[in-house]
């Protein structure tokens, strides 16, 4: 067992180290930064200060030694657009992102999971085909399609949600801004945790759905059901807890699309979070804030991935001895 | 040739299909919006990129059944005076020659690193398969945002390759797991005990007999490529602004969105939403029909 978190702790370290790489070579070859830094009208004499306090210098392999302990640190240089360091901009956006993520997941999660145990229990009923259906359009729906359909429908139409923005947030404990515990707040995360979380509970349905039926065919099943078990009871204890591990995997395979899709959904809400400050860094050439936000979403892409795989080892015995 | 036919006609495979009214719907629809990208410049009432021939007058006329909309605008027209039914038509030539690209080089490139990555095993095939959980654990969109963010000018060949970057994996990781339980059958180890040489197998038995569920991957992709590119699009990363996109009409029309002009974003919404629909339908009795056994996602 510990032989193989071990590993994946490694394996996750390597793709770090492979991701820290790209965005070493993103941050001081692409763009000039001295010319950003020092401004266009710096003298010879001032770029060359530029220059060998940014360590550009020195031999390939020492910088990328230097941007990785620096960024140990947590040091990622400045904004070459607002001058200031890049991992603050970051930190202060997180938050925002964090919770946008957090809503859309349980929602996926909650309904994902209720709907497939349904459909399982109830194959032929008229909601069962009704909701498989539904199901193909939640895959079948660009994300910004949705957000935009969404805010023709609730803001423009009936008025009754807001479109952008976060609303009133509350601080807590000093650096966490929280939209969660005011009404306004709510009100703001209903549409954009809709958009980010459909296309997952359109996936977590399907494989709880797909994962349940083969289940539900087991031997063990067919003997809960023989010794005259009530049927919720089969249903949740004995059919969902097996069920759930590949529906458990996929959750934190899925975090990785869930960072994509939510740059996508900030985007439209204009939502004050890191995926909205990446597309404008991207869009004026920020590279300094691009490498930083792609180190740490592979921090936590990482991290989250080895938590998976060591919580799918002590659910299923098969993993570990492998 | 007749036989053939004939031959299909009989088959498990088309009779199965007949009985399938939604994979017969999907297939139909489609065909008709490929044929619809394919004649585009026969079928449509005007050419929306030729700019000396727009006239600001037509500016955001609404659909033709409404009050003020009038032909050959059949749903209307956006800020410019292009038609927005003419726009779709090139449009979705776009999404059509994304989709296929990419469903082609990845499935070539992924499907022969797989294959290979399957067979030898060894150092090959654990360093790709690093690389693949390395990719897919991040999102498509994310890389081939970054990508075309960074590269800064646009193309289309650009947005096919950023997307194909991280796409190979899945054709990869699907093909291989194949060839991992093909490659143990008796006709492998027969035709190698004949002497046939490693090339000779991979391709005349174990390629043949592992190549069906790549057909499932390609057509659930085949609407992933059209709906990023869309997306990309829609974010102002994707195909230049002189070339017709669907994403790129969303968002253009998502600034009229408050004036009430939906046809700007539901006409082109709907064409992206039906093309991902069908190829979804499609990939779902395939895969029903492929293999019955696996019937998640």
């Amino acid at each position: 067992m510990s032989a193989y978190i071990g590993r994946r702790i490694i394996q996750g370290i390597v793709v770090l180290l492979l991701v820290s790489f790209i965005a070493f070579i993103i941050f001081q070859y692409l763009g000039d930064p001295v010319m950003s830094l020092a401004g266009r009208y710096a003298s010879q004499a001032q770029r060359e200060e530029v220059r060998r306090s940014l360590g550009l210098d020195k031999p390939f392999y020492i910088q990328y030694f230097n941007f990785l302990t620096n960024a140990l640190k947590g040091n990622f240089g400045m904004s070459y657009v607002s001058r200031v360091p890049v991992i603050n901009l970051i930190l202060e956006r997180l938050p925002a992102s964090i919770e946008l993520a957090l809503v859309a997941e349980l929602f996926a999660i909650i309904f994902g999971i209720s709907f497939g145990v349904y459909v399982s229990a109830n194959p032929k009923n008229i909601l069962s085909k009704l909701l498989m259906t539904g199901s193909l359009f939640g895959v079948s729906l660009p994300t910004f399609l949705v957000g935009i359909l969404l805010i023709y429908l609730f803001t423009i139409k009936l008025g009754i949600l807001p479109s952008s923005g976060r609303g009133t947030t509350v601080k807590l404990l000093g650096f966490w801004n929280s939209g969660l515990l005011t009404f306004d707040g709510i009100k703001h995360v209903i549409m954009p945790a809709f958009t980010l979380g459909m296309f997952q509970m359109a996936l977590l349905f399907r494989i709880t759905r797909g994962s349940m039926m083969e289940v539900l065919g087991a031997e063990y099943i067919r003997t809960a059901w023989a010794k005259g078990l009530k049927g919720n009871r089969v249903l949740f204890k004995h059919a969902l807890r097996n069920a759930l591990i590949p529906v458990v995997t996929m959750i934190g395979l899925q975090v990785g699309q869930l960072i994509g899709f939510s740059i996508v959904t900030e985007s439209i809400f204009q939502w004050p979070g890191a995926g909205n400050l990446l597309l404008n860094s991207l869009y004026e050439s920020d590279f300094p804030v691009v490498a930083t936000y792609v180190i740490i979403v592979a921090l936590i892409v990482v991290i989250l991935n080895v938590i998976v795989d060591i919580s799918y080892a002590f659910l299923n015995p098969k993993i570990r001895y492998n | 040739m007749f036989n053939k036919i004939n031959q299909f006609r009989k088959s498990k495979f088309f009779r199965h299909f007949l009985k399938k009214p939604l994979a017969i719907g999907a297939l139909l629809v489609i065909t008709l919006l490929f044929l619809g990208a394919v004649f585009a410049p026969l079928i449509a009432p005007q050419n929306p990129y030729e700019m000396e021939k727009l006239s600001l007058s037509d500016s955001l006329l609404p659909p033709i059944w409404m009050e003020g909309g009038r032909a050959p605008f059949l749903l209307g027209t956006d800020v410019q005076g292009r038609g927005i039914f003419s726009t779709i038509l090139y449009g979705s030539r776009t999404s059509f020659i994304v989709g296929f690209s990419v469903v082609a080089i990845s499935s070539i490139l992924g499907g022969g690193i797989g294959l290979f990555a399957g067979y030898f095993g060894g150092i090959f095939d654990s360093m790709v398969m690093r690389v693949a959980d390395t990719v897919l654990s991040f999102s498509k969109t994310l890389i081939a945002m970054l990508l075309l963010g960074i590269f800064q000018h646009s193309s289309m060949l650009l947005v096919i390759l950023a997307i194909v970057i991280s796409d190979w994996v899945q054709y990869a990781r699907t093909i291989r797991g194949e060839v991992l339980s093909v490659k143990e059958e008796e006709y492998v180890l027969a035709s190698k005990a004949i002497g046939g040489s490693n090339l000779r197998t991979i391709f005349k038995h174990i390629l043949p007999n592992s190549i069906s569920p790549l057909l499932v991957v390609g057509a659930v992709d085949f609407g992933i490529a059209i709906m990023l590119e869309a997306t990309l699009s829609f974010l102002g990363v994707g195909v230049p602004v002189t070339q017709p996109s669907l994403g790129m009409m969303i968002s253009q029309g998502r600034n009229f969105l408050y004036a009430g002009k939906w046809w700007l974003i539901v006409f082109p919404g709907l064409t992206l939403m039906a093309i991902v629909f069908s190829l979804n339908l499609i990939s779902d009795w395939l895969r029903d029909e492929i293999d019955p056994k696996v019937k998640n996602i």
